[in-house]
This record gives structure tokens, sequence and C-alpha cells, in this order.
């Protein structure tokens, strides 16, 4: 499995003294859709922060396409090519939907800052063409209508469209899912679980999300991992993990119990 | 056709230039009022790029005279200490430019030295920084005796005049106004906007946060050197706590993130002191109150309470005028 886009290797995360995530190994292979679950403080939006470099992990690797990204700033490691979003939405509010779309486009720009005072010819190419990209992924997410609204007065459901379009919009390869479906009404989580399969085949990305939502995460993970208290006690394919004894103790409780 | 747009604004400019020459010319406006508006085009220039750093970007910065200051004092003494220039001579006014540019440049370089402790800083903690900078900067004037002293840097030509001072407003605004309609201004606007999100999106927050303060340090030294060479004067009074306050209250009043409502603030509250002065002037003399002009203060004061209590968002928010939205080619 050397051919993973994502290998964390004996990660481990502290707060003080409290373990938030114990020893970790992962492999998301590419092209998957992978599923990390596990019942509240179990560490799964920390292994999001670890990975996309908010928090430092006190032990182990993260390994990108290749290339250690342990340590690097937040930032460069979206210009490798992993973008996320966020439990809780995160949206550029009073900022227009498309210029919510337009702000992940910016850290590929080649026009100066003079030629973008100046708004010579080249800054208005690339201008136009961010434009159009941009245009391109709200028609794909179904906003182009809303483009010139501003985010705060779209309704949820349309701000996590938004927020994934946001993430898209970095080309990444890889996309970190922080419970999508969280707060969406059932037609809107089918239409969700649609949507990051038809992402994942027309963007050519690899998925890891975190959900609590079982319905999505055995509909459309092709690999399940399930951590508790900062351990991993599953791992496989949907079937497996779903009739696994020790996942049915931690999210149901004990029978009998 | 986005090409037509910078010339609306230019054609609206080179109007109220006109229009003011020509009432100017005519004695409708008399020096008097030539001075009070020229002071609220550098105060424009003030208040637009101060709201750069606190309305644009999000963060704070309370010490703006500051910058203002180190502009006024390098230019000023490019012009008159060191080239002892005359206002007479096309060379002289030439200089006078590039002096003006060599402050702005100075104070961008002092943004920047600034800028860079304050990305650990936020909120209150950065105004703390601003504002003790803005003392520090001040009190280093105070004690330099080659520009003066307490005394000031007296004797700077007249350089500064309605023509000059119009068209350095109209730059600025300008070059904001297409810095915040770009793919950089908009990293800028994401700062504000959630800082997490923005790092996330792949912008360098911290660059940008250093960029905005180094931007709006360079418009605000522009400004002081205008102000000196409009007053003749570089005094460390004049860039104080106070007048950076009254800036602060103009980005407020006019709506965090609109240049438009910044250029109308600065205009409404340079005319407000002017009045208030007179007003405040004639209670103490023909009255007999014992109040002195320190009571704007007291009275803008009031005004920033009333502004937070019912309209927080400022007069604009943050909308701007038809005439700073740049039309884009969605085809």
């Amino acid at each position: 499995m050397s051919d993973a886009l994502l290998k964390i290797k004996g990660m481990s995360h502290y707060f003080g003294g409290l373990k938030a995530v114990s020893n970790f190994d992962f492999e998301v292979p590419e092209g998957v859709i992978y599923g990390l679950i596990g019942p509240n403080g179990s560490g799964k939006t920390t292994t999001f922060n670890l990975i996309t470099g908010i928090y430092t992990p006190t032990e182990g690797s993260i390994t990108f396409d290749g290339s250690e990204i342990k340590g690097m700033k937040p930032y460069k490691i979206v210009h490798r090519g992993i973008a996320r979003t966020f439990q809780n939405l995160r949206i550029f509010s009073n900022l227009s939907v498309i210029d919510n779309i337009r702000v992940a486009r910016h850290f590929t720009v080649r026009s100066s800052l003079a030629s973008s005072l100046l708004r010579l010819p080249g800054f208005k190419a690339e201008e136009k063409a961010i434009r159009q990209e941009a245009m391109h992924l709200l028609e794909i997410m179904h906003l182009e209508d809303r483009s010139e609204e501003k985010a705060k007065n779209l309704p949820y459901g349309e701000l996590r469209r938004l927020e994934i379009a946001r993430a898209l919009a970095t080309r990444p390869k890889l996309v970190l899912l922080d419970e999508p479906a969280a707060g969406m009404n059932p037609k809107e989580v089918a239409d969700l679980m649609e949507l990051i399969v038809r992402v994942r085949n027309e963007f050519k990305v690899t998925v890891f999300l975190i959900e609590h939502h079982m319905k999505v995460v055995m509909g459309i993970c092709e690999r399940i991992k399930v951590i508790d208290f900062g351990e991993t006690i599953a791992e496989g394919l949907p079937e497996a993990v779903g009739k696994d004894p020790k996942v049915l103790e931690a999210y149901l409780g004990k029978r009998g119990a | 056709m986005g090409n037509l747009k910078l010339p609306r604004m230019l054609i609206a400019t080179a109007a109220f230039w006109a229009v003011v020459s020509i009432l100017n010319a005519t004695g409708i406006l008399n020096g008097y009022f030539m001075i009070i508006i020229n002071r609220s085009l550098i105060f424009v220039i003030l208040a637009v790029s101060l709201n750069l750093i606190n309305g644009i970007t999000g963060q704070f910065s309370l010490g703006h005279m500051g910058f203002a200051a180190v502009g006024a004092y390098v230019s000023g003494s490019i012009t008159t200490l060191i080239f002892k220039l005359s206002p007479d001579t096309l060379a002289g006014n030439g200089i006078f430019v590039v002096a003006i540019v060599i402050g702005g440049l100075a104070a961008g370089f002092v943004g920047f030295l600034i800028g860079f402790p304050s990305l650990r800083l936020k909120g209150d903690y950065l105004a703390i920084m601003t504002l003790g900078f803005g003392e520090i900067i001040r009190t280093i004037l105070n004690n330099i005796d080659a520009v003066g002293g307490p005394r000031g840097l007296l004797g700077i030509p007249k350089f500064s005049n309605f023509t000059v001072i119009v068209a350095f407003a109209f730059l600025t605004i300008a070059i904001l106004r297409n810095l915040v309609q770009s793919s950089h201004g908009r990293a800028m606007l994401s700062i504000r906007e959630n800082e997490l999100a923005a790092e996330l999106a792949g912008v360098d927050t911290t660059r940008y946060k250093v960029l905005g303060f180094i931007i709006g340090a360079f418009f605000a030294g522009v400004a002081g050197g205008l102000l000196a060479h409009l007053l003749q004067i570089a005094h460390p009074t004049q860039y104080g706590f106070y007048a950076s306050a009254l800036v602060l209250i103009m980005v407020y009043a006019g709506g965090m993130g609109s240049l438009t409502g910044s250029v109308i603030a600065a205009f409404t509250l340079t005319f407000l002191t002017e009045g208030l002065r007179v007003g405040i002037d004639w209670l103490k003399d023909t009255v007999g109150l014992p109040v002195g002009t320190e009571w704007t203060m007291v009275i803008y004061a009031i005004l920033l309470i009333l502004i937070m209590l019912f309209r927080t968002e400022g007069l604009m928010g943050m909308r701007e005028a038809k005439i700073l939205i740049i039309a884009e080619e969605t085809k």
C-alpha cells in the first residue's frame, strides 16, 4: 500500500495531559471515499486539525502524496492539495457567494500586486479565468443563481454546499469533510451523498469524511475506520465494520445495558 | 468595457476639482474654506488607508497618525532641511512629489515593522500595541533636535495646494479600490471574515496582514507629508492619540470596509470639527462658559457611542457607491 495518498504513522496528540489522539495509523488510498467515525469526543476533528496543520502532532508522521507535511503551515498544506470543510461552518459571511469561492483560487494568482493595482491586461485575463472557474463550481453545486448574494443570506444547506465548493476551488487531491451532513434533513442528506460521489468522480479527488450519520457512512464510504477515545477500534469495509461488536458497543452501548 | 469605469471616477474627481476651483476663483469659497476642504481631503486619505487596515483586513490600529508623522517628518526634512526647496520652481515641485512618496515609503517600512509583531496579537492587545506605537513615534519626534524637537519642524515650504491634494486623494482611493476588488484584496477581506477559514482556503494570512499594514501606513505617510506642506509645520502634537482617534471615528462612522463611507465621514467630520471649534469659541467668548476646544473630543466620544448604539455598521455599512464598484466582465 505504498501508493496511499495520505499516510499517517504513529500519530499522537496531547492537550496538556489529555491524550486526544493516540498512536494512529492511517492509509487513505487514492480515489476512495474514506470514512472516519466515532462517538463525540473520540478525536475525529482533532485528527482533521492535525492533518491540516492547525495543530502539530506530538508524535508520529503525516505523509501526503509522498512527502512529509507534519509541521507545515496550514496554508502551505492547502497548496500541496489538502482542502477541508468545517463542522461548524466557517463561511466568509459578508462576502458574496462567488467571492467565497474566489478567495480559494487566490493562491494560484500570478498577477503581481502592482499589476492588480493598475489593472493591467494580464490581471484582467486572470480575474476572468478565476471568475469562470468559480461560476463552474457554483453550477455544479446548484448555487449559480446565488453568485452575487451575500453568503450570510443563504440557507444552511446551501452554505454547506458552498463550503464544499470553496474546498474544491483550491484544486485539492484530498478533501476532508467534517460532518458534512450535520443539521441536514433526510432529503438534503440524500442529495449530499449523491453530491459527494459525484464530486469524487468528476474532480478525481480522494474524499476523507467524518460523519455521525450512519446512513451516509455506510452508504458511500468504501473504507471505514472507527475510533473511540483516541484509539482505533475497527477498520475495513463498511459491511464488516457495521457488524463489529466493538463498534456496536461504542455506538449503541453494551447489550442489555 | 470595464475600462470605462476608471474614467468615470476620474470625471467625478475632475468635476469636483473644477467646481471648487471656480468657486474659489470667484471668491465664493475664501481661503478659510479652502483650508478646511484641503484638510478634509487629507483626512480622506487617512481614513481610507486606516479602513484598509481596520475595515478590510480586520486588524485594529489605534496609531494611524504615527505613520502620518513619519511621512510628514521625512518629506518635510527632505524639502526643508536637505534641499531648502521653493514652491516657485518646477524642479522644486517635482522633488516635492518625490519627497511625499519617500515619506510614504518610510511610513510603509515602519508599518512593516509594526505589522510583524502585531500578527501574534488580536483585538484589544493589538489596539494597545498600536496605541503605544503612535505615542512612541510622537515622543521620539519630541526629542530629536534636528527636526525641531518640541518646537516642531518649522518653515516647511507650502507645496500642498488644492490641486496636488485632490490628485493624491484621487490616486489613493483609486488604488485602494483596485486593490480591494482584486484577488489580493479578497485575500485581505477573507482574513477579516474568518481567519482560520482564510488560512485553510490557502491564504497566507501572515503575509496579507503585514501587507495591509504596509499599504495603509504608506498612504498615511503620504497624507502626513501633504499636511506638513499645507500647514508649513510638522509638530509632534498634531500626530498624537487625539488625531488617531479622530481618524478611527471617521472609519467607524463611515462604515468599516466602505471606502465611500470613509470619504463622506472624513469630509463631514472635518467640517464638524471646525464648526465645533467656532461654536465652542463663541460659547467661551460671548456666553462666557468655561469650555475649551478639548470639548470637541467629548462630542466625538458621544458621537461614537451613538454610532455603536444605533448604527453599528456606520453610515454605509460595507456598501460602496456605484462609482467605486468596478463592473466585472461576466461572460
